[in-house]
């Protein structure tokens, strides 16, 4: 049902865990869907210094998330403003198709994110 | 790799014995068995010894047994069947929230043709209240329809009692007995039932073929209308093969039943205990003891169950879930939310049905391979914290679910 590389980040997801005082934090799902992401960001000088996740979910939540933290690490905020959710399911040569919406929020927690880090940042 | 098969209420192997009857009626014996001919007199003869059979595992007369292509065939032939041959006598149908698609979705299908069904709730064990029941019941009631066995939790629902107060009330009652079919006994003269469906897959027969029990005097509209077959009530030439494997499945359910569903129960017991024990935030769905021997639903809170099938299909293990992620139609199990489970369980639960592939080895392998996967899995979960080792504090968002 899933492409090799989505069960490749299933079974080895990558930046997994939660940042300690983030610079941005976004949550996108609610448990009543069965999709939950939560992803943390470390941002230096507009620059992705580090990012980890925590989902609950399915496989394709799981390799979603641990995908877009692959693409964005150390990447400045410029460069991921275009990733979509589109992106991350084609970077992992795509979901099946029940999946493509309800398990496909990695890049929307990302953005949320950056979002959370704009909003702190802009305050000091 | 191993496999081990742990999901024997999707379907069953076909058992071996079934296999070798079926073969003569696909090979040298493909008569029609409508034909007065030679070629149809072996098919004939056959089928009728098949129902016999049957007949027996159900203790009816041959009479009250309609031939179907399937469960849900036996389904819908009992609800609409009974629904159209009673419209003038009343529009309202009573059925429960933890129903079989078969059934559930029969009923809305009725409601959109002007019949109203009443859909009764359950306890937190999975079981309608007869009072609910009872009260639901107006002079325009014409079937009541309550499965017996769940296919989730497999938790019995309390058909004897049903039984008699549909009996009081001159209404007719169906039960879906598709699970429990071939796993605890269903005597007709016992059960006080006016329909019965049952399918054969589930108990070691072959897929495609299902029966309806229809007491003397019910009366079911039939929804393939055609030829003689069945009594005027199904019409099609017959599924011969089928059905004899049906028939020799049954023959072995009598042989096997009680011995069969004590082995189940020590073993079901060996894995509950050991899931259990091993992993906290661990819950047992369902009544403990009112259930057929062979199913357990247990939620892993905190994580989701598709997450947990794939790690255990990767480990050989077979088994499924009532999360969301699973279903297909993206809807989380109707009948754990029915029994008031939150999200953070109904999504992480996971159905375990044993059968005769089953071993006290499969067990112990299970038991010791999920509590690392559940850990781990648990580990990568925002709703979980490690630190504490219960549920995590998160705020979510408002959005609803996309689907």
């Amino acid at each position: 049902m899933y492409s090799e590389k989505v069960m490749d980040h299933f079974t080895n997801p990558r930046n997994v865990g939660e940042i300690e005082e983030a610079d941005g934090t976004g949550t996108v799902g609610n448990p009543e869907c069965g999709d939950i992401m939560k992803l943390t960001l470390k941002v230096e000088n507009d620059v992705i210094k580090d990012v980890k996740f925590k989902t609950f979910g399915c496989g394709a939540a799981i390799a979603t998330s641990s995908m877009v933290t692959e693409l964005v690490q150390g990447k400045n905020l410029n460069e991921v403003e275009g990733i979509s959710n589109n992106t991350v399911a084609e970077a992992l040569d795509g979901l099946p198709p029940v999946k493509m919406h309800c398990s496909n929020l990695a890049a929307d927690a990302l953005h949320a994110a950056i979002d959370d880090y704009k909003k702190n940042h802009s305050k000091e | 790799m191993k496999q081990i098969y742990f999901d024997h209420n999707a379907t069953t192997p076909v058992a071996p014995e079934v296999f070798e009857a079926m073969l003569p009626y696909l090979k040298d014996e493909w008569g029609n068995p409508s034909s007065i001919h030679w070629a149809g007199r072996a098919p004939k003869k056959a089928m009728e010894e098949a129902r016999d059979m049957i007949c027996e595992f159900l203790n009816c007369s041959p009479v009250e047994l309609i031939f179907t292509g399937n469960g849900t065939e036996s389904d819908n032939l009992a609800i609409k069947g009974t629904a159209l041959s009673k419209k003038k006598k009343g529009n309202h149908i009573i059925t429960t929230r933890v129903e079989h698609p078969a059934v559930l979705n029969t009923c809305k299908y009725l409601e959109k043709e002007g019949f109203e069904v009443t859909y009764l709730g359950v306890d937190k064990e999975g079981i309608i209240d007869i009072e609910e029941l009872k009260a639901a019941i107006t002079d325009k009631t014409i079937l009541i329809t309550v499965m017996y066995a769940n296919n989730e939790t497999g938790v019995l629902m309390p058909i004897k009692e049903i039984g008699e107060i549909a009996k009081e009330k001159r209404i007719t009652f169906h039960t879906d007995a598709i699970q429990a079919a071939g796993k605890i006994p269903l005597d007709t003269k016992e059960l006080n039932c006016d329909l019965i469906s049952i399918s054969a897959h589930k108990f070691y027969g072959p897929k495609g073929v299902g029966a309806l029990y229809v007491k003397r005097g019910a009366r079911v509209v039939p929804l393939l209308h055609g030829g003689h077959h069945e009594r005027n009530r199904r019409g099609g030439t017959e599924n011969v093969a089928g059905i004899v494997g049906f028939a020799k499945a049954a023959e072995l359910a009598i042989r096997d039943m009680e011995a069969e569903g004590k082995r189940l129960a020590l073993l079901r017991s060996r894995l509950e205990e050991g899931l259990l024990e091993r992993t906290p935030h661990t819950l047992l769905n369902g009544h403990k003891t009112n259930r057929i021997p062979n199913t357990t639903n247990i939620s892993f809170e905190f994580i989701e169950g598709e997450s947990l099938l794939l790690n255990l299909d990767m480990l050989g293990v077979a088994a499924s879930s009532g999360s969301a992620c699973t279903s297909g139609s993206l809807e989380a199990s109707h009948v754990l939310i029915a029994m008031g489970l939150v999200p953070e369980q109904y999504h992480g639960s996971v159905r375990f049905s044993l059968g005769k592939l089953s071993t006290e080895e499969d067990v112990d392998y299970i038991i010791e391979k999920l509590p690392p996967i559940v850990e781990r899995t648990r580990s990568m979960s925002p709703l979980w914290d490690a630190e504490k080792g219960t549920g995590a504090e998160i705020e979510f968002s408002a959005k609803s679910c996309l689907k």
